[in-house]
């Protein structure tokens, strides 16, 4: 397994060097993921021999020239929400379990263009909608640290897999913290990049004005130079910006002198486990030795993020799910009483207890007599929310703090009290709401060997502020690999 | 339809509101799942009532973070024609269509 312990950059380095070939490197994962997979069920799909033809081809563009990029011929997973034409595509759901998409995710376009090659799908929590990939239709993902534990989510399969060394990096999405949560309990980097600055075309919506896809890799150099092969102004996507600046690979400098950082005193507070606040601060006072200027400040509205989210993302939900009726692909339920009876049963049938619990609450949120109480008071705190942000960009260039209040708990410890799984979204939904770009890297181990994740939020497009302290700090603190990983050199 | 409160400002959220909004959603729950999402939809709106401590008068409702505006683009044929492969995921089809229970009594 010497392949897959190395980051995706450089494996890429190794195959343009011609010491490794993509097939070789291909190979190597599909044998992590055959001895592992019975442990972790990161995978809700893997493509063996697309993956080998498709390393063939690009290996041959890499000798002809034709591939240059430093992910050509690097191995990658797909979590299962973002579309990909002729593979199979669930979003974790039994509403999507015979899916086909007619075509490719913009993202992962892009991906391949740059010559990576797909090993398959990740699992996930149904439709994005989770905290721990345990409302995945297809089973529950084990974390790689300790496998009687979750790996988060709901980017879960994806960080998993790259925390177990099936894959070297692998895609996500985030809508209230999906890359970066699950990235910090399985003791990797994920970043969600500013709204808008990579495409959701072919990126199954949960939240629309909340998603984005990202990043999940073993460091924030995989993470740049992936960034940098996303990021891209799409037309089919109305809400892709034109950004200039997405040489992210340029942020890393292993330089912090004079960078102001500031930790939001409530992000200390009630809730916070002490294993969690004494490696998050530790880290902030690694950043200080390095010559960052950090202190602690008062973020206003910190309590009012959950309960916005909420609102906001199930309002969404429950619209963009409306399209889900049996009538053109996915699921249908078997009825001979009429249309209206065939929706209601699929929909029924087809989803998942949390999933059909958002679609409630969303449709109640914005049914008449409740919209103003609660939808529009959502987006009022929303624009709060936002200014707050707003004025603590104008004193420091990056907001330091804690990912998730606790490590990874239990597997089957988290579903039977959906209020209080929300509630440990509370230092990453309000990047989402404001749009803004939040890396998570891991800062340390709690007293049971579970990983703890750092997380660095920056202004809206100050992407290489956030690469750049992430970059300085993991020259200090370097990438240390899950116990299973470790395992698989064992076998 | 009014949902209720307790007396001591929860919320109540009665079979009706339940009934209308499985029509909303389109979704038929069980009896079993009707008393646990009601359960659970009177908690998070509790919680989420929190937002009512916010003042927030004066404050328009914030959807896009970066105030976009209509984004238009030529409207120029860029697919092949799929129909084939989308065809290919119906639950049931005949020929070029999608098939569904009837819909319309003659």
């Amino acid at each position: 397994m010497k392949l897959l312990s190395l980051t995706a950059v450089e494996l890429g380095k190794k195959i343009k060097a011609r010491q490794v070939t993509a097939e070789e490197a291909v190979r190597e994962a599909l044998c992590a993921i055959e001895q592992k997979e019975a442990q972790v069920h990161s995978f809700v799909t893997v493509d063996q021999e697309g993956a080998i033809k498709r390393a063939r081809e690009v290996q041959k563009g890499i000798a002809n020239g034709s591939l240059t990029s430093p992910l050509a011929g690097v191995p990658v997973a797909i979590k299962d929400n973002l579309c990909t034409q002729g593979m199979l595509t669930t979003c974790g759901s039994n509403m999507l379990h015979n899916f086909i998409p007619t075509y490719t995710a913009q993202a992962v376009r892009n991906l391949e263009r740059a010559g990576a090659v797909i090993l398959g799908k990740t699992n996930m929590d149904e439709f994005a909608m989770g905290s721990t990939t345990e409302t995945s239709a297809f089973g529950a993902t084990k974390n790689p640290w300790n496998l009687d534990h979750v790996p988060g989510g709901s980017s879960g399969g994806s960080c998993a897999a790259v925390a177990a060394e099936e894959v070297p990096y692998a895609l996500g999405s985030d809508t209230g913290g999906s890359i970066r949560q699950p990235s910090a309990f399985c003791g990797v980097t994920g970043l969600k990049p500013t709204y808008g600055t990579v495409s959701r075309y072919g990126l199954i919506a949960y939240g629309s004005s909340l998603d984005q896809v990202g990043p999940i890799a073993k460091d924030v150099t995989d993470c740049a130079a992936v960034l940098e092969v996303l990021a891209s102004h799409d037309q089919k996507d109305s809400t892709s910006m034109k950004r200039e600046d997405t040489d992210f690979t340029a942020a890393l400098k292993d330089d912090v002198r004079g960078m102001r950082i500031g930790i939001p005193r409530d992000y200390l507070g009630d809730g916070l486990e002490d294993d969690v606040k004494t490696a998050v601060l530790a880290a902030a006072d690694a950043l200080k030795q390095q010559g960052a200027m950090v202190e602690q400040f008062d973020l206003r509205l910190v309590e009012y993020a959950i309960p916005a989210y909420y609102v906001i993302a199930a309002a969404e939900a429950s619209s963009n799910l409306e399209r889900y009726d049996g009538v053109k692909y996915g699921y249908r339920a078997q009825d001979d009483q009429g249309l209206h009876q065939m929706y209601k049963k699929t929909r029924s049938q087809g989803f998942g207890a949390e999933v059909k619990r958002r679609i409630m609450l969303g449709s109640f949120v914005l049914s008449s007599g409740y919209y103003d109480a609660y939808y529009l008071k959502a987006l009022r705190t929303k624009a709060l929310i936002k200014q707050a942000f707003d004025e603590a960009f104008e004193k420091y260039d990056l907001i330091l703090g804690p990912v998730a209040p606790a490590p990874a708990p239990k597997l089957g410890e988290s579903l039977c009290d959906p209020l209080k799984m929300y509630l440990g979204d509370i230092y990453t939904v309000s990047v989402n709401l404001a749009g803004l770009p939040a890396i998570s890297v891991p800062c340390g181990v709690d007293a049971k060997g579970l990983p703890i994740g750092l997380q660095l939020i920056g202004d809206c497009f100050q992407e290489k502020k956030i690469i750049q302290a992430a970059y300085a700090y993991q020259q200090i603190r370097r990438y240390q690999r899950s116990p299973l990983a470790q395992r698989g050199e064992i076998i | 339809m009014e949902k209720k409160q307790t007396e001591a400002g929860k919320n109540v959220i009665t079979d009706e509101i339940m009934e209308y909004v499985g029509i909303l959603a389109k979704l038929e729950l069980s009896v079993e799942e009707k008393q646990a999402a009601k359960k659970d939809m009177e908690r998070i709106l509790d919680y989420v009532g929190k937002l009512n401590q916010l003042d927030t008068s004066g404050v328009e409702p914030m959807s896009d973070i970066f105030s976009v505006s209509n984004v238009f683009r030529e409207d120029q044929v860029e697919h092949k024609d799929g129909a084939e492969d989308a065809l290919a995921n119906a639950p049931k089809r005949r020929g070029q269509a999608f098939v569904v229970p009837r819909t319309v009594d003659l």
